[in-house]
């Protein structure tokens, strides 16, 4: 499930560990490998609809671990395919039901219309969020569920009720590739915040030089649809 | 309206849209609109039919390769020779070649063919071979899934009415094979010692087990490489050429050319000139081509997607050069910038970036940033961006996107001599 380009939101929080005086180590998880024992951020990805029925036993069995954590206040990022299956169900064009780990109240239908294009979400947290969507999944949070933020340019969940994305605890689950976290480090920067305080009671950031961020993300808001 | 003034009006359009310097498409919108059939009329003449390149990576390559080889055959060969590969492009090219009568001087037609617009294509005009390169992740805002892209390939496959030539490794290509029933199959492919160097977009971050399984033999096989010297294994007999191509990927292509053009002239294929003629073939339009400027070579190097952009950070060392990389993300270039961070740039982190240009320069800057990789200079206008790049008085080399590459190419046709592409 990782086919998608989100290597760059792994790589961002490996390299901005690294800057603010950390040494993270990255623990690559496949299915069928050992839950590894300590766990501070999780990070997963986009990949096909094909991917999806291949990995969704083994995410199905750790399912109750991941709650568990997610609990616990261990944050996490879980984009496109992962974020779908996080929730309760994703629904096929032909009715089948793939089953997710329900950690999000949330379920997706898929849509005959491929929802794509330059994204721009408003969020009260994170200010604008800035990526790129490309999913034809539909996903509609239910009544008490807080979205990531709402829409301002594209489709978003579902293209109809202007939502994007979902919190719960200090996880996040979005649409939104790009990828996220570089162009949008104050998420990245919320992750490693809540991941250090959880370990070590308190985190001093150091200052990271962001100006090739900014410049992007100006030029990334007026690119069209 | 009756053909010749069709043939002639849209010649003048072509001349006219040559003069202002704009795109390839326009001249074969114009007979899209006045003459559909103009197509399908053209090149049914062709007594040794159409043949069709297509697949993620190489197209403009090999389909170059295999004009070339097929020459050396003694075939006249029409090609789509502007890399326009949509259909539009393909009127556009014929529209240059027939005589105010609409007839082709040509024995067959060779045509690159984008993989959506092949599909469209082959439903009206059926090749009769095809040589499908590989599926890799590309532009994803187009075509959603990579299994989607493969799916476009194996029509392609379908339509056609004699040979199917494959490569066997890539297993999305091979297994094409597997929904042919009335085409001759044949393969391209590597020798094992060879296959380590093409990791797939699914090996790249799944810890995917390569199982040895049993793959179909290859009629023609790239053995060994060594620098710019190849050793093919064509049928049964191991033949070396020393090439003025490079990088891995352009030689496997050129064992991907081979096997075609063994396949079309089948008895008659004469290999000594093949690989005579394979010898002198230049790096096509963009894929490596070399300018010279200021008694200094500059390369230029067409980027699509994650596999072609790190099968070129591996071909060309950057170790003496100065570099420079320019992303544009218009529709021709891809306009989702998650393809860069699926690509490993730590091999530019010794020598750095001069300058980093296009539409998408802070990205990309942003994107080194995170590889730890210096960035001298951001300068998103192209042109200014090539005025500093040339100031430098090393070998050059430009990585860039597709409209960022016509745009160089532009700025620098006013300096040297750059090969016409309208």
């Amino acid at each position: 499930m990782n086919i998608y380009g989100d290597w760059g939101n792994v790589l961002t929080i490996k390299r901005r560990f690294e800057w603010h005086g950390y040494t993270p180590e990255l623990i690559e998880y496949n299915q069928g490998d050992t839950f590894p024992k300590e766990v501070d951020i999780i990070l997963g990805g986009g990949g096909q609809d094909s991917g999806q029925d291949i990995i969704q036993d083994d995410l199905l069995t750790i399912g109750p671990k991941l709650r568990e954590l997610a609990d616990a206040g261990v944050p996490m990022l879980v984009i496109c395919g992962l974020y779908q299956l996080f929730g309760k169900f994703f629904k096929t064009q032909d009715g089948h039901i793939i089953e997710g780990i329900g950690l999000f109240d949330i379920e997706t239908h898929a849509g005959s219309e491929r929802l794509i294009g330059n994204t721009l979400v408003k969020s009260g947290d994170f200010g604008d969020i800035i990526g790129y969507e490309n999913h034809s999944g539909q996903t509609y949070l239910s009544a008490n569920v807080k979205p990531l933020g709402h829409i301002v340019k594209g489709a978003g969940n579902n293209g109809q009720d202007g939502t994007e994305g979902v919190r719960y605890k200090n996880v996040i689950g979005s649409y939104l590739h790009g990828s996220l976290l570089p162009k949008n480090p104050a998420i990245a920067d919320f992750l490693i915040e809540k991941a250090v305080t959880r370990k070590y009671g308190e985190f001093t950031p150091t200052v990271i030089d962001d100006h090739f961020a900014q410049q992007a993300r100006l030029v990334a808001i007026k690119r069209p649809r | 309206m009756s053909k010749p003034y069709i043939t002639l009006l849209g010649k003048a359009v072509r001349y006219i849209a040559r003069l202002r310097g704009g795109g390839s498409a326009l001249p074969g919108l114009f007979v899209e609109k006045i003459d559909p059939d103009f197509i399908k009329r053209t090149l049914s003449q062709l007594p040794r039919g159409v043949v069709v390149v297509s697949g993620t990576n190489g197209k403009t390559t090999t389909t170059k390769i295999v004009v070339e080889l097929l020459e050396s055959q003694g075939l006249k060969v029409f090609t789509n020779r502007t890399g326009s590969n949509f259909t539009r492009g393909v009127a556009a090219a014929l529209l240059g070649e027939v005589d105010a009568l609409g007839r082709l001087d040509a024995d067959i037609a060779v045509l690159e063919l984008d993989e959506a617009h092949a599909v469209h294509f082959v439903a009206a005009i059926q090749p009769k071979y095809s040589l499908l390169l590989n599926v890799m992740r590309d532009q994803l805002d187009r075509f959603g899934e990579i299994d989607a892209t493969a799916k476009l390939l194996a029509q392609i496959a379908k339509k056609t009415t004699d040979t199917v030539v494959l490569n066997r490794e890539d297993p999305r290509v091979c297994s094409i094979a597997d929904a042919l029933d009335t085409q001759t199959v044949r393969y391209f492919g590597l020798a094992p010692s060879l296959a380590s160097l093409f990791p797939s977009d699914d090996d790249m971050r799944a810890q995917t087990s390569r199982q040895a399984s049993k793959l179909p033999d290859a009629s023609v096989l790239l053995k060994s490489l060594r620098d710019h010297t190849a050793m093919f294994t064509i049928g049964k007999e191991d033949v070396e050429a020393t090439l003025r191509l490079h990088g891995i990927y352009n030689i496997y292509n050129a064992a991907a050319a081979l096997a075609l053009v063994e396949a079309i002239m089948e008895s008659s294929f004469d290999s000594t000139t093949a690989i005579s003629r394979l010898q002198t073939i230049e790096p096509a339009f963009g894929r490596g081509e070399v300018l010279q400027i200021g008694g200094q070579p500059l390369e230029i190097v067409l980027v699509k997607n994650p596999s072609g952009f790190r099968l070129s950070l591996q071909s060309f060392q950057p170790k003496g050069y100065s570099t420079m990389i320019a992303i544009n993300d218009r529709y021709a270039d891809g306009r989702d910038m998650s393809w860069l961070w699926d690509v490993d740039f730590d091999s530019l982190r010794e020598s750095g970036v001069s300058v980093v240009s296009g539409i998408r320069a802070y990205e990309m800057a942003l994107r080194l940033q995170y590889e730890e990789v210096p960035v001298a200079k951001v300068e998103p206008t192209i042109d200014e961006a090539l005025r500093t790049f040339l100031t430098s008085e090393s070998p050059k080399r430009i990585f860039c996107t597709y409209t960022a590459m016509l745009a160089l190419r532009r700025e620098l046709s006013k300096i040297t001599d750059v090969e016409r592409v309208l």
